[in-house]
């Protein structure tokens, strides 16, 4: 398939144009490589058509080599709306930054600049969960209301009346409290 | 079997909801299960005694050989038998633990369940596949049953930890089964275990990796060194599952997979040191650790990493008279360990402590459970008649007879002697701490902690389960031909038999021995009041500092690759294409070039222009003039597509270009002209570089890819197709809406989320159809009477109602917009124009199915009639000429074109087949309709819902946003 060097190098100047409007910070400027990209990315599809002929329109040509080939037509009619589709959206992009920050310029991710400046003082933090008080509890009941279950029990027997104080929850006969029952030796 | 295992996946699910009803004796709904499969068990036992093994199938992966298959062989059922009879009995014991309590309790007792059938399969599953799967349930489970407590920290921190290093093992082991699997090409573990080593000598390497790998997982899943920490972590759960997880059943499973596959895999190369070694030495390190603790708790938790390393050893051993041995150790194990367990959570219930420093005198209070405990430590360390002294007997029978063979027995014997002298320091100081009378510092006796006695359901089921542990002892001939059912299948002499007395033999020397040496340790270590670590860190810490490791090396990754910069985000992906195509390229060298200088003249007129219009582009100060030069090279593109046969292109692209350039200047208005004066371009040198780098890999690739052509294309019949199939002449727009109808879908929805995310920007919090509503409505009668319309106060008004004013109304917003911006020869043309437009689109629409146009192009046009309203006539007139919401429009078309995708489906079609319809009408002639054209309208409708969305907002709402802050006072740039 014969291709036509003029093209190739116009799109490979567009192209190169294109990356290096892209790599900028500008939004603006983004928008204008994006632009040149989109039409230099057509103007492949364009190449890869071949040789230009008639337009494909049914019974121009009886012979199909005499036509443009309609395929990359296809695609390239798809890309050109996205392409606006997309740049309207940059557009808008534009717009709001400039709304929020008065620059259209994107800066460096807050967050991953704070991940990177992630200190030691940070990572401290982060231990002290681990050594927190209740490591040690030598019991399961820490900070829970738990009175110790006794033989005669009114939950067990419906009937029976237990009104001694060691059934009320909270209050407990060997008179601790749930702080007491932290180990302290360990 | 199979029937019990579903029983125990289905009322979990029910278990919260029961629980929550009727409390906590919801626990004793739990234990039918469990109890129902301990009489199965017991049942099916006579059978088994005389050498049945009950198997049950259920194909349940076909397709790679995965059944779910039990199997109860000696060690299934005494495995079964454990897991479900404690299982059982620690459900009733959990009725009165958790009395009075509601949180979380019915999830608990839901989760409890579910393990203990996870267990149940688990040791009767004869799929290895299964068994890894099992394996992780149980992983799962315990992990929630650790963080009961989930508001506490340590609980979450341990239960984390539980379950990071026994998924870990999982995850080693499931390599190992996979490779196993492989090996034998068969998940059946009876299968696999009868083959055994006898395989070709060249897998012998990869069988060893395998075994190894398995070992990893056991190791892991039951303490031992060095993955021993996490279980006394664990005690930070609810003591009821310490003494299933942590005795019975969950680290046993280790134990189990040993004991499954020493008969095997024991006289591999690698797998007595393991074995043998780690286990030894947990069985010490335990033990050591254990005198130092002072939790009761903990002391227990420590004891079970030394008995656990001591059954590794043992079991793993790998002769017929170790596995005997081994067998009745972890029935005795599981016994008296739970019921420690078991009293330690009555205690700490009494009590809400289980520190030994601070209970005193308990033992004189609660003589049942001092004595439940003294007959459970006594089969811990060993003493007559309990069956730990019949186990521990046998266990050093069994490796004083293999002495000659191997060294390792005697590595085994020596470490089993001092681990049960520690055995018995550790078991007294339990015994002593719980329930003895402590001395304070100066020797007077402590105060005694009051105890409030217990019901005796809690009681139940340590005194049961203590009582097994002397039964079980006594009747030693019995459970030798029980468990001789598993010892047999390993290979070796048949010297040992479980019995209560054996007579003066070395065994019971060394047994006695390692006794009295364990009473002179707990002395020794009362009288120094030891508690000194020999090493300055522990495992915990490693583990932690790994993690720490871990998450620094994520934290560095994460600042290495995601930098938060776009160019270099963007230039990556750049590099990268270079990188990768460019290899491509030069990896296949012989390139048909096929090369000629130009085509049509007009390459050679365009090609200088658009060449010029970008680079100067890329350089403009100003945001206009590179705009405006991006404009000259898609007019370039323009001439381009007319020229190559492409008329299509070329209307579209022009008409694009427009469109782009207005919205442009809509947005351009609002922010200075002047660009990158705050943020001067960076390093353009190295952006040449790439730039260039990709322009030439481009080129490239357009030269080599055309060169590179050898099949005939297959566009080469889309003109018949076009006109045979989709009844049109114009190959292009078929294409789009018939024959390559998908791709053009895929464009609708991008489009309509542009259309959106261009809105959304803008409008931010709403889209309010505020255009069409403050449109003045004009008086009824208009339409009727034909009159011209006039400027009035109140609006247009029609020329009789108000004769004072003169100026004629040529647009209905024209009025609003600012008498300075006002163009009347504007709104003249437009008042003309716009309705031909109109028409014009819709020509194009329906022509396009034959002739150059189509939905795209006619959609487009229609858009440009509403851009030429809002330029003459301001937000107002755009409310009057589309109104309508954007969004309507867009979903409107969007649609139409999905019915046409689907709506083929219900004639038995594939999707977006297009129906053809003529017919002679009388008035119009021969009227031909494709129902792609209603496809096409989808499109139409689509692109004028992308036009009027940029119009409205990037146009009218950016307007309104302007005139707010102008009413506000605020200056505006």
């Amino acid at each position: 398939m014969n291709v036509s060097l003029v093209l190739i190098i116009v799109m490979g100047a567009l192209f190169a144009a294109g990356v290096f409007a892209m790599l900028e910070r500008s939004l603006t400027r983004v928008l204008i490589g994006f632009l040149l990209l989109g039409n230099a990315a057509n103007l492949f599809l364009l190449i890869v058509m071949g040789k230009p002929g008639l337009a494909p329109f049914f019974g121009v040509a009886s012979d199909p080599e005499d036509m443009s080939d309609p395929l990359p037509q296809a695609l390239t009619l798809t890309a050109i709306v996205i392409t606006f589709a997309v740049s309207a959206f940059l557009l808008a992009l534009i717009y709001r930054s400039w709304q929020l920050g008065q620059a259209d310029t994107v800066e460096d991710d807050e967050a991953d600049i704070a991940v990177r400046e992630r200190g030691a003082v940070d990572e401290d933090t982060m231990d002290d969960e681990s050594t927190a008080e209740d490591d040690e509890a030598t019991t399961d009941f820490v900070g829970t209301e738990t009175a110790p279950i006794t033989v005669l029990h009114h939950r067990d027997v419906d009937a029976l009346r237990d009104d001694a104080p060691i059934d009320m929850p909270g209050d407990r006969p060997t008179g601790r409290s749930p702080d007491t029952g932290r180990g302290d030796d360990a | 079997m199979l029937v019990l295992l579903g029983a125990f996946a289905v009322l979990p699910l029910a278990l919260p909801w029961l629980v929550g009803r009727i409390g906590p004796r919801g626990f004793y709904v739990a234990a039918l299960v469990p109890i129902a499969a301990f009489v199965h068990a017991a049942v099916m036992g006579p059978g088994i005694l005389a050498g049945e093994t009950p198997f049950e199938t259920f194909a349940w992966i076909p397709a790679l050989g995965i059944d779910l298959s039990l199997r109860m062989d000696t060690l299934g059922w005494v495995m079964a038998l454990i897991v479900t009879g404690v299982g059982a009995l620690v459900m009733i014991y959990c009725r009165w633990y958790f009395d009075g309590k509601k949180d979380g309790v019915g999830l608990f007792c839901a989760v409890l369940l579910a393990f203990a059938g996870a267990m149940y399969g688990l040791v009767l599953s004869d799929d290895l596949i299964v068994l890894v799967m099992l394996w992780e349930i149980t992983s799962v489970l315990s992990y929630l049953l650790i963080g009961f407590y989930h508001r506490r920290g340590a609980s979450r921190r341990a239960a984390l930890q539980a379950l990071m290093v026994t998924t870990l093992g999982g995850l080693v082991m499931f390599v190992g089964a996979v490779m196993l699997t492989v090996i034998y090409g068969t998940s059946s573990l009876s299968t696999i275990l009868a083959t055994g080593l006898t395989l070709p000598a060249d897998q012998t390497a990869t069988l060893n990796a395998a075994i190894v790998l398995m070992l990893v997982g056991a190791l892991s899943k039951s303490a031992i060194f060095p993955f021993h920490f996490w279980l006394p972590g664990a005690m930070a759960a609810p003591t009821p599952v310490s003494a299933y997880l942590h005795a019975a059943a969950m680290v046993k499973a280790g134990i189990y997979l040993i004991a499954r596959l020493a008969p095997a895999f024991a006289l591999a190369e690698p797998w007595r040191p393991i074995v043998i070694s780690l286990g030894i030495f947990t069985m010490l390190l335990g033990g050591v650790q254990a005198l130092r603790e002072a939790d009761l708790k903990r002391i227990l938790a420590f004891g079970t990493v030394s008995q656990l390393g001591m059954l590794t050893a043992v079991l793993g051993y790998g002769t017929r008279d170790a596995a005997l041995a081994g067998l009745a150790l972890l029935l005795g194990h599981a016994l008296f360990k739970s019921a420690l367990f078991l009293v330690v959570g009555i205690i700490d219930r009494q009590l809400s402590t289980r520190d030994i420093t601070e209970l005193s005198g308990v033992g004189r209070q609660a003589p049942t459970l001092a004595v439940v405990s003294i007959i459970a430590v006594c089969s811990m360390a060993g003493v007559i008649p309990t069956i730990g002294f019949v186990a521990k007997e046998s266990v050093l029978t069994a490796l004083l007879g293999d002495a000659s063979n191997s060294g390792w027995a005697w590595v085994g014997l020596i470490g089993i002697v001092l681990g049960s002298a520690l055995t018995a320091a550790y078991g007294l100081r339990f015994i002593w701490g719980a329930f003895w009378t402590k001395k304070d510092s100066v020797g007077a006796a402590r105060p005694v902690t009051e105890w409030p006695d217990p019901p005796v359901g809690f009681l139940a089921s340590p005194v049961l389960l203590s009582a097994l542990t002397l039964a079980a002892g006594l009747s030693a001939p019995l459970l030798d031909t029980a468990l001789a059912g598993y010892a047999d299948t390993v290979p070796g002499e048949h010297h040992v038999h479980l019995a209560l007395w054996h007579g003066i033999e070395p065994a019971l020397l060394m047994s006695l021995g390692s006794i009295a040496v364990g009473i002179a340790v707990f002395w020794l270590v009362q009288r120094t009041g030891w508690h000194r670590r020999t090493l300055p860190f522990t495992a915990n810490d490693a583990y932690n500092a790994v993690l720490r490791g871990i998450a620094r090396l994520s934290v560095w990754t994460t600042t290495l690759t995601q930098r938060g910069s776009l160019p270099v985000y963007v230039g990556t992906i750049f590099v990268v294409f270079v990188a990768a195509e460019g290899t491509a390229l030069l990896a296949t060298p012989d390139w048909q070039v096929q090369l000629e200088g130009w085509q049509t003249p007009m390459q050679l007129v365009v090609a200088p222009i658009m060449i010029l219009a970008g680079l100067v582009a890329v350089r403009a100060r100003k945001r206009y003039t590179g705009v405006v030069l991006v404009s000259v090279t898609g007019m370039g593109m323009v001439l381009l597509f007319a020229t190559s046969g492409a008329p299509d292109l070329a209307l579209t692209q022009i008409l694009v270009e427009t469109v782009t350039l207005v919205a442009f200047a809509l947005v351009l208005r609002r922010i200075p002209s002047r660009m990158g004066e705050h943020n001067a371009s960076v390093l353009p040198v190295a952006r040449a570089v790439l730039a260039i780098a990709v322009g030439a890999t481009m080129s490239l690739v357009a030269i080599v890819a055309t060169g590179a052509r050898i099949a005939e294309p297959i566009s080469d019949r889309f003109p018949q197709l076009a006109y045979e199939v989709g009844h049109g002449m114009n190959v292009v727009n078929v294409a789009l809406v018939d024959l390559r109808g998908w791709d053009t879908m895929g464009e609708l929805s991008v489009l309509i989320l542009a259309a959106t995310g261009v809105a959304s920007l803008v409008f931010v919090t709403h889209r309010a159809d505020v255009l069409s509503s403050s449109t003045p409505a004009l008086p009824t009668g208009v339409t009727r009477y034909l009159r011209p319309l006039i400027e009035t106060e109140a609006g247009p008004r029609p020329r009789a109602a108000a004769p004072g004013s003169t100026r004629q109304t040529w647009l209905l917003g024209g009025q609003r917009v600012r008498p300075e911006n006002r163009s009347i020869m504007l709104e003249v043309i437009v008042r003309i124009l716009f309705h031909t437009i109109i028409v014009c689109s819709i020509y194009l629409l329906f022509a396009g199915h034959n002739l150059p146009g189509g939905g795209f192009a006619g959609g487009l046009v229609a858009g440009m009639a509403l851009v030429m309203r809002y330029v003459a006539g301001g937000r107002y007139e755009l409310g009057a000429a589309a109104p309508t919401d954007a969004g309507r429009l867009l979903g409107a078309g969007m649609t139409l074109a999905v019915a046409c995708a689907v709506l083929p489906l219900l004639f038995g079609e594939a999707p977006l087949t297009s129906f053809f319809f003529e017919a002679d009408v009388p008035v119009l002639g021969h009227i031909e309709f494709v129902t792609s054209t209603l496809f096409d309208i989808g499109v139409y409708l689509v692109v004028i819902g992308l036009v009027l969305d940029v119009l409205r907002s990037l146009g009218a709402e950016v307007d309104r946003q302007l005139q707010e802050s102008r009413d506000r006072g605020v200056s505006v740039s």
